[in-house]
């Protein structure tokens, strides 16, 4: 191998990460479970959809920590498996008359597939190169939508309207013994809820598994993984096929909740803020999905309300503050947070 | 002189009768949704500020702006307005969260000129099932004017399939034997102008010898305006976007060709496209206008163009005048004061949209003379008319009788 190859070869930078630093703390899960089921209680079905939302864009970034924080691979191309699978379960819904939670799986198993075999041709590719076909797929997607020959389908540049599920009777029944009834947003964000956790869980166990620390071990030297007998080729499009497949449930979702896809919706845009989203809540750290999501979703907003016209220029600078201040993302604050806690219980 | 205590008695029952009746008469004439009181009116708006259209974002400022006047004058009825406008960005998600945030968190009496074709379908449903009224939403697409299916939708902008008909009306009438060309835009604004053309030419439809299409993100369409050529027709019709009406403009006066040229109303700005493509090959070229163009020099003295650069010169001195997207929030935010101070002390969703519906032949300052405002309870389409215009010179022409565009049968 020339040294010129070599370079391009070399895996990106990213940091080794310990299995257990991988995830929360036992006690921590629970704490944060209990805020995620209780919040929606007490606040307004505007800020549910939000908390949904924030759930959704979670998965997406979860996705994409599995495949760059898992496997060593970039993508900026998540935007596209997003898409794919928000108009398969638009499409199932809308002209198949599915009900809403079978489409689920169906968008996984059709952006699983499309991952897959679009991670047969790109992982010849590594590094920047790689990061570049997927910004080609993110680019062409939106297009690609639009094509005529689809258009009975996709609906074209109009877009395909969504109509969004009722809590099931059974459940609603329940809840009018306590006289309260149980509205579309919460019956969603907790069917999301329910969704995220279990696909949570599976990550986790992913990456604690034989296939996770196959996928490590191609992050951290490709070619001491090769001659340990991991199968280079299979296990990085296996991570490209996983991480489009729930991005495909997230897109999904995302479909039922804002109840319409449209080309638009589905930009290059979107695929940044994910990779910011998985930057600023720390690569590798699953947890810290929820807090990159929680930075694409509500920073904006807050950047906003300074300026209408610098908005872009605030959210910059406040991108800017995150990576000098805490350059490892959320995961760095835990860390901190943690040693704190343990310093207050010596005492 | 006594008065029997009876009579006294009765009397004053009257007297009572009569103060309960005019109060409750008065309580009954204000009425109010959630979003107004007796010194507010909250409106929500979403515009995107930033993102790949934020060039639309003077619409939501020269909207505030006209707001802000209506205010520094008294308000409306004695009620301030409280114009709530927040950014999507241009994308429909952002836009669904922006809308639930208006009508849940901010509570607005309803949004009025939300920007985007896209943008707007994503939250209609929402709207009219919450019966939120979604009133003059600034895109021109022809699907707003359906009060059947929903009756809190109302477009404003003259649709883009009235507009092509009225250039298919003006080719058949005019140029009877011509062959035509078209050059669209790959989204849902280009594709509606097509199908309104087709639609004109409905009888006669082999007269459109070439279509050609072009996405946003192309650098040039020039070889597109090159491969129409081939097919030689007599009139080129661009439906494009400013800047590729410009470069298209360009690019037919380079080759040294003459067909008979129209350009959509969108790209029709004298100072985003006419001058960039070059005065001599801007020169014949034909468009249809609903609203008075800041940068026609004919309307230096008129009225309506006054009140217009006085609003610009005290409340946003920042704005380039000539920006058509800065008469467009005006005129929209004009027409929604006015539907406003005719609701009176009524002012409930359901009101206002009755209000809405119910405009009659209503003309304003930055509309051209002869084209006016006109819904009923099955036309939810304010503006049909528009008037034909050459390129003579340094400023447009207008020409022949304001057409009407109105789509029968819709």
């Amino acid at each position: 191998m020339s040294t010129a190859e070599d370079i391009v070869t070399e895996a990106p930078a990213v940091e080794a990460v310990p299995k257990r630093a991988m995830t929360l703390g036992f006690g921590t899960s629970l704490v944060v479970l209990a805020v995620l089921i209780l919040v929606p209680l007490f606040v307004k079905n505007f800020i549910i959809f939000q908390l949904t939302m924030l759930l959704i864009y979670a998965l997406a970034v979860l996705a994409l920590n599995i495949l760059t924080g898992g496997s060593g691979q970039f993508s900026l191309g998540q935007s596209a498996f997003y898409a794919v699978g928000a108009y398969t379960s638009a499409i199932l819904m809308e002209h198949v008359g599915m009900n809403y939670a079978l489409t689920l799986p169906i968008a996984g198993i059709v952006c699983f597939g499309f991952g897959f075999l679009f991670g047969q041709p790109a992982l010849r590719l590594s590094g920047v190169y790689l990061a570049l076909a997927t910004f080609a797929l993110a680019t062409a997607m939106p297009q690609l939508l639009k094509l005529g020959y689809f258009e009975h389908w996709t609906g074209g540049v109009q877009g395909l309207v969504v109509t969004k599920p009722d809590a099931p009777e059974l459940l609603q029944a329940m809840a009018s013994w306590f006289h309260k009834s149980i509205s579309q947003d919460m019956w969603l964000y907790y069917f999301t809820l329910a969704v995220g956790i279990a696909i949570y869980i599976a990550s986790v166990n992913l990456l604690r598994s034989r296939s996770g620390r196959a996928f490590m071990a191609i992050r951290d030297n490709e070619i001491a993984a090769s001659a340990m007998g991991v199968d280079v080729a299979l296990y990085k499009t296996l991570a490209f096929g996983v991480s489009a497949g729930i991005t495909g449930v997230a897109g999904g979702l995302g479909a039922i909740a804002v109840q319409f896809v449209a080309p638009d919706g589905y930009t290059i845009t979107l695929a940044i803020q994910l990779f910011l989203g998985m930057v600023v809540g720390g690569v590798g750290w699953l947890p810290g999905s929820i807090v990159g999501s929680a930075f694409i979703i509500f920073v904006p907003n807050i950047a906003e309300s300074f300026s209408k016209g610098l908005s872009g220029a605030v959210f910059g600078v406040l991108l800017f503050l995150v990576i000098f201040l805490v350059p490892h993302g959320a995961r760095q604050v835990a860390i901190v947070a943690q040693q704190l806690i343990g310093k207050l219980k010596k005492n | 002189m006594a008065m029997p205590i009876r009579h006294r008695v009765a009397t004053a029952l009257l007297g009572l009768t009569i103060a309960a009746a005019s109060c409750s008469a008065a309580l009954a004439q204000k009425k109010y949704d959630t979003g107004a009181s007796n010194t507010e009116i909250r409106i929500g708006n979403i515009v995107p500020y930033s993102g790949p259209a934020s060039a639309y974002g003077v619409v939501g400022k020269a909207m505030a702006a006209v707001f802000k006047k209506a205010n520094d004058d008294g308000g409306i009825n004695g009620r301030k307005i409280n114009f709530i406008s927040y950014d999507d960005a241009y994308s429909p998600p952002k836009a669904v969260e922006q809308a639930r945030k208006l009508v849940e968190s901010d509570e607005v009496l309803f949004l009025f000129g939300t920007l985007g074709t896209a943008s707007n379908t994503a939250i209609q449903k929402y709207l009219n099932a919450k019966k939120v009224p979604q009133l003059f939403v600034a895109t021109g697409a022809t699907k707003w004017n359906a009060p059947q299916t929903f009756p809190w939708t109302m477009g404003w902008l003259p649709s883009y399939q009235s507009e092509s008909r009225i250039y298919a009306k003006y080719l058949i009438k005019e140029k009877p034997a011509a062959k035509i060309a078209v050059l669209y835009q790959n989204d849902d604004m280009g594709k509606d102008y097509l199908k309104g053309l087709k639609d004109g030419f409905a009888s006669d439809p082999a007269r459109i010898v070439a279509e050609e299409s072009y996405e946003v993100a192309e650098p040039t369409i020039d070889s597109h305006v090159v491969r129409l050529k081939s097919s030689n027709p007599d009139v080129i019709i661009f439906f494009t976007t400013p800047k590729f009406g410009a470069q298209a403009i360009k690019k037919v006066g380079e080759m040294n060709w003459k067909p008979v040229t129209i350009v959509s109303n969108v790209s029709a700005s004298t100072a985003t496209v006419m001058r960039p493509a070059g005065m001599d090959n801007a020169q014949g070229v034909i468009s249809a206008a609903y609203a008075k163009d800041a940068s026609d020099p004919q309307w230096k003295d008129d009225a309506g163009m006054k009140a217009f650069d006085e609003l610009l010169a005290k409340y946003m001195p920042e704005t380039n005048r000539v920006d058509a997207s800065a008469m467009t929030g005006y005129n929209m935010a004009t027409t929604m004061v006015e539907v406003l101070r005719r609701c009176g002390d009524d002012l409930t969703r359901a009101n206002v949209m009755k209000q809405a519906a119910s405009l009659q032949q209503f003309a304003q300052g930055g509309l051209l003379p002869g084209v006016t405002l006109s819904t009923g309870p099955d036309d939810f389409q304010p503006i049909e008319q528009l008037q034909l215009m050459q390129f003579k010179g340094e400023r447009w022409q207008l020409f022949g009788d304001v057409i009407s565009g109105e789509i029968v049968g819709n």
